[in-house]
């Protein structure tokens, strides 16, 4: 397999069959929490894209050159440090160089510091083994593949605001049994990767 | 076996320190300079975050003012005193008479006649889809205190079926006004001597009828005011208190005690 082959298939696997939110059910508390309006989810994914790739990139060689195969098991802890330090440092630049996007992302960028999403996609790609590329385009598929969820499910959700609802079923029960059945859909893509 | 303890000690320490280091050299590098004047705005205000100005709270409020998109005395709970700290700082004058709610309704379920025996979800907003609520008055105070729910200060308090507002608690954050599905509360200035009781946009025979104590329109105290402040509108008194000088004639003459 030549390195594009590989590479669309991770980024089709990302989006489509191993959807973060819809089939592995990392990032649900954002999935369920800003995807009220298409606008706040969009933003929301955007920020949280942006900090997958580059932790990805911080965390790969932290992995591969300081841990390795000794101290697996500080993985998820060293992860957490460096990432909720990535997203601050970020914050901070962003805030100096480029105040439109920092305006535009708001508070998403802080709420991310400790999205298991973001700690999932990293800790995915090292027990996979990816190398440095590979994993970097895992984290934007599972960026992307979180973007097309949260979007997809704000339509849904936008719908739901008019919708003629049972009593019982009001607010946070329906959004559960909408977000199952936009899961549900997404398990037929299970079948394209065989 | 030392080294298998000691070894991720160091690696998380130094991961860690890096990490701090960085965050701190960062911060200190790439501060951004928050506007100076914006800041000392914020630092004017209560801190309640209520939204009683329009804007996301104290923070948007500061900027707004800061860009001389909002005028200073818009802050509710802050009053007088920040409203005077903020007019200093920006070195404008401002009107600083503070407001406080008062329910526009003399009646209850004893004075003003009941239309229907009420039996729902005891909220007004719901019993006033209900034909317009449960007493025969359909401008009056319904009861179920859907303003004593969504004041933020305690300021007021239900007694005998109606809301009493405690106007040294009360800061005029309008709450209860947008809470009350009849429009019954409206802000007057603090301290106001002469008040109009009721709500009552109907005239005559079928205003005494319903309730004992409510405003027929007839013009009385507009004839009686010295000061033109009071006006008949849409058939019921209102005071316009840049002019009223509570001498008390508009009371003297309301012969339905509605003016207090």
């Amino acid at each position: 397999m030549n390195k594009v082959t590989a590479i669309t298939s991770i980024l089709l696997a990302g989006i489509l069959t191993n959807n973060m939110v819809l089939s592995k059910f990392l990032g649900i508390c954002p999935f369920l929490g800003v995807s009220k309006k298409v606008k706040t989810a969009l933003s929301m994914s955007i920020a949280v894209t942006l900090v997958m790739v580059i932790a990805s990139a911080v965390t790969w060689p932290i992995d591969t050159y300081i841990l390795k195969q000794d101290y697996n098991y500080l993985q998820t802890v060293v992860f957490i440090l460096v990432i909720a330090a990535i997203v601050q440092l970020i914050e901070i630049v962003l805030k100096k160089y480029i105040p439109p996007i920092y305006k535009a992302l708001g508070i998403y960028l802080p709420l991310i510091t400790t999205n298991c999403a973001v700690l999932g996609i990293t800790l995915i790609n090292v027990q996979n083994k990816l190398d440095f590329v590979s994993s970097l385009f895992n984290a934007l598929a599972a960026g992307l593949g979180f973007m097309l969820a949260m979007i997809l499910f704000a339509g849904v959700r936008e719908k739901l605001e008019t919708a003629d609802i049972p009593e019982f079923l009001k607010g946070l029960p329906i959004t559960l049994v909408a977000a199952a059945l936009v899961s549900l859909s997404f398990l037929g893509f299970a079948g394209i990767g065989g | 076996m030392f080294g298998n303890i000691f070894w991720p000690i160091i690696v998380v320490g130094i991961i860690g320190l890096i990490a701090g280091l960085g965050l701190a050299l960062a911060s200190k590098f790439m501060a951004v300079k928050t506007d100076e004047k914006q800041e000392k705005i914020r630092e004017c205000l209560p801190g309640a975050n209520c939204g009683a100005c329009g804007y996301s709270g104290c923070d948007g409020y500061a900027e707004a003012v800061a860009n001389g998109e909002a005028e200073p005395n818009k802050c509710a709970p802050g009053g007088a005193a920040s409203a005077a700290a903020l007019a200093e700082l920006l070195g404008v004058s401002v009107d600083t008479t503070p407001m406080v709610a008062f329910v526009k309704c003399g009646g209850n379920r004893e004075i003003t006649k009941t239309k229907y025996g009420y039996d729902g979800f005891m909220s007004c907003s719901a019993a006033n889809l209900l034909y317009g609520g449960p007493l025969s008055c359909e401008y009056g105070c319904i009861g179920f205190g859907d303003c004593y729910n969504a004041c933020p200060f305690g300021a007021i308090e239900m007694k005998e079926g109606k809301p009493v507002i405690c106007p040294d608690k009360c800061v005029g954050c309008s709450k209860c006004v947008n809470a009350c599905p009849k429009g019954v509360i409206t802000l007057v200035p603090k301290g106001a001597k002469v008040l109009v009781k009721c709500n009552n946009k109907k005239k005559g025979a079928p205003v005494v009828k319903n309730c004992n104590v409510s405003c027929i329109g007839c013009g009385m105290c507009e004839r009686a005011c010295p000061n033109n402040a009071v006006k008949v509108v849409d058939n019921l008194a209102t005071i316009d208190y840049n002019l009223c000088t509570a001498c008390g004639k508009c009371k003297e003459a309301c012969k339905r005690n509605v003016i207090i």
